[in-house]
């Protein structure tokens, strides 16, 4: 303790003082496509009651919040709209992809369903189930609140090291084929490193997975 | 009940019909679909259209056709219905229009455009109805493969740092 300080004056660092601020006043952007909504609806009511976490204030304007929960399939049409809602959050903002079908497309494993929101946009936590229980919810609130009082930093700085992309290649190496007009073959069969992907080298995408570090923070 | 005979002495003896669990059939051939729903309309009292909905015949062994489209009628006075069919094939599935006879059959062409690629000439507003503009194929048709032809895949990545 410092000598000739008051009891009610304590030290810390501004990155803590902001990672207690943010990870306690968390303000969430309802991304809510489907069932997992009404769950999502569910945990911010009075039984489950995310405001205990500091989490309840909802605001259906990206302007005003900082976590964007995707809760439900998110359909090709609608990938542009949460792109676009993602981009207009202000910093420092974060994401939960709840649900099966936000984090893989669950069941919906046809041609118009993105398999996974994480392909095009950082995800920070993921809530498996279908759809998940409020407690799963909460839990992957309070995960967030760790990982930003373990991580955060009060400029961002660890959001602008990022620049690979955290989620899997978004190009299918079969769709690729198809669009190719090659055969189809069975999963071990096709290399997805023989196939040339717009954007992406063979290697280069998956550099972030092969670092050390991990695709996903934490 | 249709009096199948006198639609053929009106519309030609290519009409065919048939009744299966109370449902009435009625086959035309695609030239002819416009005069007969028009026909049905104005004089046999079918005057509500329920549906409008296609099938792929691709790989049905003993098809003749590609595709068929369903028109599905409702007379309201009576209470009847009545299921017109009519066939169209690649490379130029094309039918008229009955935007004129129904308005509501404007987004249900559009749907049927949409997921078949079949034409409706005349239409005031053929525009794809459900999927995006750019989207380049019909999902609908049999040679389409489930998953996709990489039009989910085709949108830009967002990473951490430029957002």
């Amino acid at each position: 303790m410092a000598v000739g300080l008051p009891e009610n004056v304590f030290m810390t660092t501004l990155d803590a003082a902001a990672n207690w601020a943010r990870s306690n006043s968390l303000w969430p952007m309802p991304f809510a496509t489907a069932c997992c909504g009404i769950e999502l609806m569910a945990t911010a009511a009075s039984r489950h009651d995310m405001a205990r976490f500091g989490a309840e204030v909802m605001r259906f304007s990206p302007r005003q919040c900082d976590l964007l929960v995707v809760a439900g399939r998110v359909v090709m049409k609608m990938l542009p709209v949460l792109q676009r809602i993602w981009l207009q959050m202000p910093e420092p903002k974060w994401c939960i992809s709840m649900g099966a079908c936000a984090c893989t497309g669950g069941v919906f494993d046809t041609y118009a369903v993105v398999q996974g929101v994480d392909r095009f946009i950082p995800v920070d936590i993921y809530v498996p189930g279908c759809p998940p229980r409020p407690e799963q919810l909460l839990a992957a609130v309070i995960d967030l609140q760790d990982k930003i009082k373990s991580g955060g930093t009060l400029m961002g700085r660890e959001f602008a090291a990022e620049t690979t992309p955290r989620g899997p290649n978004p190009f299918d190496p079969k769709e690729l084929r198809r669009i190719q007009g090659l055969p189809i073959l069975s999963n071990s069969g096709v290399s997805s490193s023989s196939i040339v992907l717009p954007g992406h080298s063979a290697t280069g995408h998956h550099t972030g997975f092969a670092n050390g570090k991990g695709g996903i923070r934490g | 009940m249709v009096d199948l005979a006198e639609l053929q002495n009106r519309y030609g003896s290519e009409l065919t019909a048939s009744t299966f669990r109370d449902n009435h059939r009625l086959v035309v051939p695609c030239e002819k679909i416009y005069e007969v729903l028009s026909g049905l309309k104005q004089d046999f009292g079918f005057d509500q259209l329920i549906d409008i909905t296609a099938v792929d015949y691709l790989e049905y062994p003993d098809a003749e056709h590609r595709f068929g489209v369903v028109y599905l009628l409702l007379s309201v006075s009576t209470g009847e219905r009545l299921i017109v069919k009519t066939f169209v094939d690649l490379p130029k599935p094309e039918l008229p229009t009955i935007y004129s006879l129904w308005k509501g059959a404007n987004w249900m062409e559009r749907e049927v455009y949409d997921m078949f690629g079949i034409v409706f000439s005349g239409h005031p507003d053929l525009r794809r109805i459900l999927l995006p503009d750019e989207f380049a194929s019909f999902p609908l048709r049999k040679d389409y493969p489930l998953q996709g032809r990489g039009e989910r895949h085709n949108f830009p990545v967002i990473t951490r740092a430029e957002s």
